[in-house]
């Protein structure tokens, strides 16, 4: 049977407020925005409401009933953000928590309370804990989201609606626990309907009349005739596993059996479907509500404990456990098919790559997974276009390694400018000055033009030549453009063995 | 006769108190890297394999030779199949040029790491994966401790290493099986035809743990591979008595 949490935070923006800055504890203050050259009041603490301070009213206004109401900033946005923050904290009590604009969450509780002793004892744990962030809450329980919500607004500070009760409870509730729009709760007021009992039992037929369709939806939901679906804050992850804890854990030991255990659940699943993951999230949530993350990714599908708790390792010191972790859990938001035969890497046996496949992990893990680099031939003259890096380890190459014409073993990342002097053009060099050191030539090859590719980039042509100095050092220089249009400039841009 | 025994029963020794210092004989026979004389500088006359080799180069110039030979031991210790990992700190081989020593590029992983910490522990990691053929580590500073740890993870792993130092500050003592040192020599072009030769170096074989240290002088071709132009084996082991004693 469903049970549903609704929680209401009276004083929400107050509240957050006062937690960031607890010296307005005893000042009134209040929270506008400005609307139409108006500044208009949209959240107010305890303090200034006592001195008639209220909601939509207009700041000059309040200034003039309490002329110390200190006065901040709100941001229309920060309900929605503190609210997801909040909803993602609950999660530790269920796993489907909604949020409920502008004040409020929701919870399907459906086989967790019993996890925390009674609905009583677990709508208490709720409460003491947000009590102890400065967050007042107002908790119902029930078997609909109506029911809960009315409780929650129109209840005591903790109402627990047994099971087939919310008929009972519903008929002696004002219409606003209903949810209802403005204009129908007028209307309903105006005809003197105080209570919601006092027009349930009229024949739909005339309430839909005068008051649309809407209000039945309502009240059938609230009743639990109709269905009502829960929007949970994010959906629950395909791959994902949890571990609470009975004890909050604090030592890098705890952690590392949390993770060992999760793993090996994971894995064991993984295998069954047949799956490999390629990214994996571990989060620790926090006694005060932090939650720490730390992530990994393979480069293919993995599924090997060991592997993947070898990559997790270096990380778990990054954890700040501060008072204690009560729930792991390990997400895989990316994951892929793994067959037992996979196309082979290179012409090694599929055990070697695998370990090789491992170990690039690890060491991307560390140093980061551009730091790997892996290069294809690409069909470019340009000698900084003739190769094509790629991170795949399984890519392989679409055209052959062309070595017909001599190229260095290393190549300068950009080309040096050095001072040469060339008997006539299209020479080579006799002498050339690098970095200060004066190397003459006694052998050379080439040119060897090489021209840009026009549709690429607009720079002149490069004539390559290899040089031998006195010395038996070889260099690969090019001269940018021709002796016809100016005075070129010359570079260095390789030495060869 | 009796000679013969005697010359038998020393080898037999040699090779004991080879395997007591770590130096584990190859399997099977034929393990030639096909580096024709070089090999006789070994132990066993086998280039050593599970082993960290050092190269310290002094310029652009010889880093470039350096590379060159490495390629050459690592195309052959590649052969037909296997992959090499290539960390480095700053590096500036063209992958391109590696197809001329008989290496197919793709199968080269590149390690780009900002320093040498991270380049060490890459190193040692990847040491201790026996997946692997070769291990090249392209950076600066090395001390004895490092080495020793890269050493006793190729011990488990059985994969070559090569440690390449430009410019190091000091040449201190590392514990690794091997000191090269390569400098480019002139090409020559057969009956004095004009223009650039295939690459010479001077291979200066400094230390060798077991072995005779020496020095040769050598070309290389795509088609010929190493070929002596030289050989002054008995010139370098004197000065390394003397430097030892």
């Amino acid at each position: 049977m469903t049970r549903i949490v609704a929680i209401l935070f009276p004083q929400l923006m107050t509240d957050w407020i006062l937690r960031r800055q607890p010296a307005l504890k005893d000042i009134p203050f209040a929270m506008a925005v400005a609307d139409r050259g108006l500044r208009v009041i949209k959240a107010v603490n305890i303090l200034a409401q006592a001195k008639g301070v209220y909601v939509n009213m207009v700041v000059a206004d309040c200034k003039a009933i309490v002329p110390d109401l200190h006065v901040l900033d709100y941001d229309p946005e920060q309900p929605q953000k503190l609210l997801t923050a909040l909803a993602e904290w609950c999660i530790r009590y269920t796993p489907i928590v909604s949020i409920d604009l502008p004040d409020g969450l929701l919870f399907n509780v459906s086989g967790c309370t019993h996890l925390w002793g009674s609905e009583e004892d677990y709508l208490k744990h709720i409460q003491d804990r947000f009590k102890k962030f400065g967050y007042s809450t107002q908790l119902a329980i029930a078997d609909t989201i109506g029911c809960a919500w009315a409780m929650s607004r129109f209840g005591k500070d903790i109402s627990i609606v047994a099971p087939m009760e919310q008929h009972r409870i519903i008929s002696s509730l004002p219409p606003a626990a209903l949810r209802l729009e403005e204009l129908i709760l007028e209307r309903l007021l105006k005809l003197g309907l105080q209570t919601i009992g006092s027009f349930m039992t009229m024949p739909r037929t005339a309430l839909r009349r005068r008051f649309g369709a809407g209000l039945l939806m309502r009240l059938d939901q609230a009743l639990g005739y109709e269905f009502e679906m829960l929007e949970p804050i994010k959906p629950i992850a395909a791959y994902e596993e949890r571990l609470p804890s009975m004890e909050p854990i604090r030592t890098a030991t705890g952690i590392e059996i949390a993770l060992k255990t999760l793993l090996e659940t994971f894995c064991e699943r993984l295998n069954r479907e047949g799956k490999g993951l390629r990214k994996c999230e571990f989060r620790c949530y926090r006694m005060d509500g932090n939650i720490q993350l730390i992530e990994i990714g393979t480069n293919r599908p993995s599924r090997n404990t060991k592997h993947l708790f070898k990559l997790f390792e270096t990380k778990i010191q990054t954890i700040e456990p501060d008072l204690g972790i009560e729930l792991f859990t390990l997400e895989a938001p990316v994951v892929e098919d793994l067959q037992s035969t996979q196309d082979a890497l290179w012409t090694i046996s599929s055990k070697n790559e695998s370990d090789i496949a491992e170990l690039v992990d690890r060491i991307a893990g560390k140093t980061g997974a551009d730091s790997i680099h892996r290069y294809l031939p690409a069909e470019h003259y340009w000698p900084e276009r003739s190769i094509h890096a790629t991170q795949s380890l399984t890519e392989k190459a679409t055209s052959s390694w062309r070595n017909e014409l001599p190229r260095p073993v290393h190549v300068l990342k950009k080309p040096e400018p050095i001072e040469v002097s060339v008997p006539i053009p299209d020479y080579p060099p006799l002498l050339f000055n690098y970095k200060g050191k004066l190397h003459t030539v006694k052998k050379a090859d080439g040119p060897e033009r090489i021209e840009q590719e026009w549709w690429t980039d607009k720079s002149e042509y490069r004539d390559y030549y290899c040089l031998e100095d006195e010395h038996g050092g070889r260099y690969w220089v090019f001269r940018l453009g021709d002796y016809l249009t100016g005075d070129p400039e010359w570079f260095i841009h390789g030495f060869f063995a | 006769m009796k000679r013969a025994a005697d010359k038998s029963v020393i080898e037999e020794l040699q090779r004991q108190i080879l395997k007591l210092q770590g130096n584990q004989p190859p399997p099977d026979q034929d393990q030639s890297l096909g580096l024709g004389v070089i090999e006789h500088a070994f132990p066993g006359k086998v280039f050593p394999r599970a082993a960290v080799h050092e190269l310290i180069s002094v310029s652009a110039e010889s880093a470039a030779c350096t590379n060159g030979f490495m390629s050459v031991i690592l195309s052959s210790l590649m052969a037909q199949s296997g992959s090499c990992l290539w960390i480095s700190t700053r590096r500036t081989i063209y992958p391109l040029a590696l197809k001329t020593f008989g290496i197919e590029p793709e199968r080269i992983l590149f390690v780009d790491v900002n320093n040498v910490k991270d380049a060490l522990w890459a190193m040692e990691e990847s040491l201790k994966c026996n997946a692997l053929n070769a291990v090249v580590g392209e950076f600066t500073a090395l001390s004895f401790d490092e080495s020793r740890r890269l050493q006793l993870a190729v011990e488990q792993s059985k994969v070559t290493g090569f440690v390449h130092r430009f410019q190091p500050k000091i040449e201190n003592t590392v514990a690794c099986v091997s000191r090269w040192k390569i400098t480019p020599l002139f090409s020559e072009l057969p009956d004095q035809l004009p223009g650039m030769g295939f690459p010479r170096w001077n291979i200066d074989l400094l230390k060798v743990r077991n072995g005779k240290p020496a020095s040769w002088q050598v070309q290389w071709s795509p088609q010929g591979g190493l070929e002596y132009i030289a050989t002054h084996e008995q010139v370098i082991p004197n000065i390394h008595k003397r430097q030892a004693g």
